[in-house]
């Protein structure tokens, strides 16, 4: 990225930092009502947060009534903190505390999880570990030749089967070789399934034991891509998700765009997972770990 | 899980029952769960205001119908205005008067333009007997261009494409290459991109200026949530969209992205992707579509599947006989055929109202099916005309004939038995009158007429019908795992006006039967 790419990015997130979403609904110095209460629902609901915007609204009422809510400073300071208590979480980087950290990466299709496995592959090659991927998306046309090309630019190695082979098989090969290599971490690509398909979420189930069964307490971590724009559909992807393959952690991938992601929210309340990164580019570096703070304000930015 | 909006509303109108009509003040808590579920589907929140405003004016400005509930002819209402906002019911692409048809694809990332790309050829060759090209002008992505050849493979249509080239220059000879080959139509893949990224859509801009397509279609992620508006809005802006692919229809996702989409650039839906095979693409169908947004399943589409399969002798013959109370083997083995002809259990389940979404969480086998008819052709003619005669040596024969135990003979048995009562006990409650004369011609017309939903009092004799069909699916299958546990009762009823003759005993009593099934299941393994 050059230097003139980072200063407008820079840019951008000052622009969107005045433009603040709350400071434009009380603009001219508007008083709070009923009306502005609205458009405040209006703000939270656009962000994908779904029916906890109106929870949220309903308990700024309730405080406002109560006179403890009075302007502007008030209501940001509140929300900030009601939707900070919802999405706090302990650090969120992985800890490599095994060899080979065994990390396996599921979603349904299109989320982004082969490129967040290539920005991952390139954030620990960068961090000076050893990667393995395991393309194990067999069902996708083409799906291992895009994970080869990203472990050549990574440097990392790869271990694919045959288009329509076994994933487990292939998995069992990535962990007999990352094994015998000794590498850090070993990257397990999945075919992207939708969460409704239980033949295919059942396959799931049987890769994760075959990976068990060759190392156990492996996979280590089991994270699932969302797709940042996805709105209350990703609630019921992560539940399934979840009941299918004991999902430890979130990515969630194309938060580069308009879309900001709030239906973490629902799934936070739901099931209390993790958020680990989030994908916010095409290049490689563009995965951040993941911050509740940076998180929040995003989503109290208006709509563009 | 989403609960299904029609059992909300019945729900929540429950006390207009015994009040005359819809009014200014009782209709706002209808408004009120009909916005929550738009908003449940993803329906962009200033849509939904738009919308539950013409709703309100919709549902008021109608006088009420004679026998049909306040809450059933609001849903109505509401489905009307959706299938106007969504429409029109005849969108599709055109082609080209002269030269090749350019259809361009533009998208998101991930929103599955590639596999797209490769269906709607498909589709155009087997439809409409076109000769496609396909361009892979997705240059960014690491190995899309390998990904759309191998489809194209598949499929066996050509793939063009020279390493090198920028995607314009592609485009533009690709269908050169395409009037070389003599192919009629071109269809042009390009790089998913985000709708704020200005240097990706100036390409995509470029594209568009330098090939001239004749449909500029955007593919939309069912899935997608509230940025639908933004992002379709910026593309529309930037290439003048003739409509929209939704893909991914096959989870559990409402679509309501849709909705937004119609409403803010006006752009209708073409088509729908509903599975992972290059087959699964489906014109777009308004009515189903809201039904889906409804939560209330795709009862059009069975309707549409039942037509086509079902003749309507076959039809009115098996109504005949369950009337009749004279229902045999025989007949339970014409229902289960009947079944079977709509396709595998799991699709036509999953359009079924009110269990749609729940169908992918279940086990369903179709191999059950095979083996509850292993059952009956194990019988001889006189056996499933007189299942009396059915003896304990004539159970083993039939077991042995179709390759299981005894207890799967006399469960069928059970069942037929079970299934036999019931229709006693309709007729003997009058229920059955329902299916008798004017009702019953009703039903049966509307199976094979065009199943217009809801719409008066032909609904509920359509839906009656339907019922008829859960219900032998129920019964016939509860033993195989095949009916739905906890279905809420009265789902099948909840649209038309009460025509469910089976309402007294919804499917999801054959749950009970499923675990003991499954208990018989063990024993035999061991």
């Amino acid at each position: 990225m050059g230097l003139l790419d980072r200063l407008k990015q820079r840019l951008t997130r000052t622009r969107s930092a005045i433009s603040d979403g709350i400071s434009g609904l009380f603009r001219g110095g508007r008083q709070i009502d009923e009306q502005l209460l609205g458009e405040l629902e209006e703000l939270l609901y656009t962000s994908d947060l779904g029916p906890l915007a109106a929870t949220l609204v309903a308990e700024l009422a309730r405080e406002h009534k109560r006179g403890e809510i009075k302007g502007e400073e008030d209501v940001r300071a509140r929300l900030r903190q009601m939707l900070l208590e919802r999405v706090a979480q302990d650090t969120a980087e992985i800890r490599f505390e095994h060899k080979p950290t065994v990390i396996l990466v599921v979603g349904v299709n299109g989320s982004g999880k082969t490129t967040s496995i290539a920005k991952l592959a390139h954030r620990f090659r960068q961090q000076g570990r050893s990667v393995l991927l395991g393309a194990g998306d067999t069902f996708r046309a083409a799906a291992a030749d895009q994970l080869e090309i990203w472990a050549s630019r990574n440097g990392a190695s790869i271990v694919r089967g045959k288009p329509g082979s076994d994933p487990a098989a292939v998995a069992f090969d990535a962990l007999e070789q990352g094994i015998a290599r000794g590498v850090d971490v070993i990257l397990i690509d999945t075919a992207g399934r939708l969460h409704t398909q239980k033949k295919l979420m059942d396959e799931l189930g049987k890769l994760r034991r075959v990976i068990e069964r060759r190392l156990p307490g492996a996979p280590h971590e089991t994270w699932l891509v969302l797709d940042g724009t996805n709105g209350q559909n990703a609630i019921q992807q992560a539940k399934l998700f979840t009941s299918a393959v004991a999902v430890t952690g979130l990515i969630v991938a194309k938060l580069d765009g308009t879309a900001r992601g709030g239906a973490l929210l629902g799934i936070k309340q739901a099931l209390g997972l993790p958020v680990r990164y989030i994908g916010t580019g095409e290049q490689l570096e563009l995965l951040e770990v993941f911050e509740p703070e940076a998180f929040v304000s995003a989503l109290l930015e208006p709509a563009s | 899980m989403f609960e299904s909006l029609t059992q909300r509303l019945t729900q929540s109108f429950s006390f207009l029952r015994d009040k005359k009509e819809l009014t200014a003040d009782n209709i706002e808590e209808g408004l009120a769960e009909v916005r929550a579920a738009l908003l449940e589907a993803d329906v962009h929140f200033k849509v939904v205001q738009d919308f539950t405003a013409k709703v309100r004016t919709r549902a008021l400005g109608e006088r009420r119908i004679a026998g049909v509930d306040p809450s059933q002819q609001f849903i109505a209402a509401f489905h009307q205005e959706l299938v106007e906002l969504l429409g029109p019911k005849d969108a599709r692409i055109d082609f080209a008067k002269n030269g090749p048809t350019i259809i361009l694809m533009a998208g998101l990332q991930g929103a599955g333009k590639t596999t797209t790309c490769a269906k709607l050829g498909k589709y155009m060759r087997e439809k409409f007997g076109r000769r496609p090209l396909l361009v892979a002008a997705d240059v960014k992505r690491p190995a899309a261009v390998e990904q759309l050849q191998v489809l194209g493979k598949q499929i066996d249509v050509p793939v063009f494409h020279v390493p090198g080239l920028t995607p314009p220059e592609l485009c533009l000879r690709g269908v050169a290459e395409a009037r070389v080959k003599g192919c009629d139509l071109v269809i042009l893949d390009t790089a998913g991109r985000l709708h704020i990224d200005q240097e990706m859509m100036e390409e995509v801009r470029a594209i568009a200026r330098t090939v001239k397509p004749t449909a500029t279609v955007l593919v939309v992620d069912a899935m997608t949530g509230q940025d639908a508006v933004s992002s379709a809005g910026a593309f529309n802006t930037a290439l003048e969209l003739t409509g929209v692919i939704l893909t991914k229809l096959d989870g559990d996702a409402r679509g309501g992205a849709a909705v937004s989409l119609k409403a803010v650039t006006g752009k209708p839906v073409l088509f729908t992707g509903v599975g992972e095979k290059i087959d699964d693409l489906d014109a777009f169908h308004v009515e189903r579509m809201a039904g889906r947004i409804l939560g209330m399943g795709d009862v059009v589409g069975l309707v549409e599947k039942a037509q086509s399969a079902i003749s309507e002798k076959e039809a009115q013959a098996s109504f005949e006989k369950m009337v009749l109370g004279d229902f045999t083997l025989e007949d339970m083995l014409g229902q289960l055929r009947m079944i079977r002809k709509l396709g595998p259990l799991k699709k036509v389940l999953g359009m079924m109202p009110g269990i749609g979404s729940q169908v992918g969480a279940l086990d369903i086998d179709d191999k059950q099916m095979n083996r509850l008819e292993a059952l009956f052709t194990s019988m001889t003619p006189r056996e499933r005309l007189q299942p009396d005669i059915l003896d304990m040596s004539r159970r083993r024969r039939v077991a042995r004939g179709s390759g299981q135990e005894v207890g799967a003979v006399n469960d069928l048995l059970k069942r037929h038995r079970e299934m036999k009562l019931l229709m006693k006990q309709m007729n003997k409650l009058g229920l059955a009158a329902q299916f008798g004369g004017k009702q019953k011609e009703a039903a049966l017309k509307s199976m094979s007429g065009t199943g217009e939903l809801a719409s008066g009092g032909a609904g509920g004799g359509f839906l009656g019908g339907l019922g008829g069909l859960g219900k032998g699916i129920g019964n016939l299958f509860g033993g195989g795992g095949g009916a739905p546990a906890g279905m809420p009762p009265g789902g099948m009823s909840g649209l038309g006006g009460g025509g469910n003759p089976f309402g007294p005993r919804p499917m999801g009593s054959s749950a009970t039967r499923k675990s003991g099934k499954k208990k018989k299941d063990k024993k035999r393994r061991r």
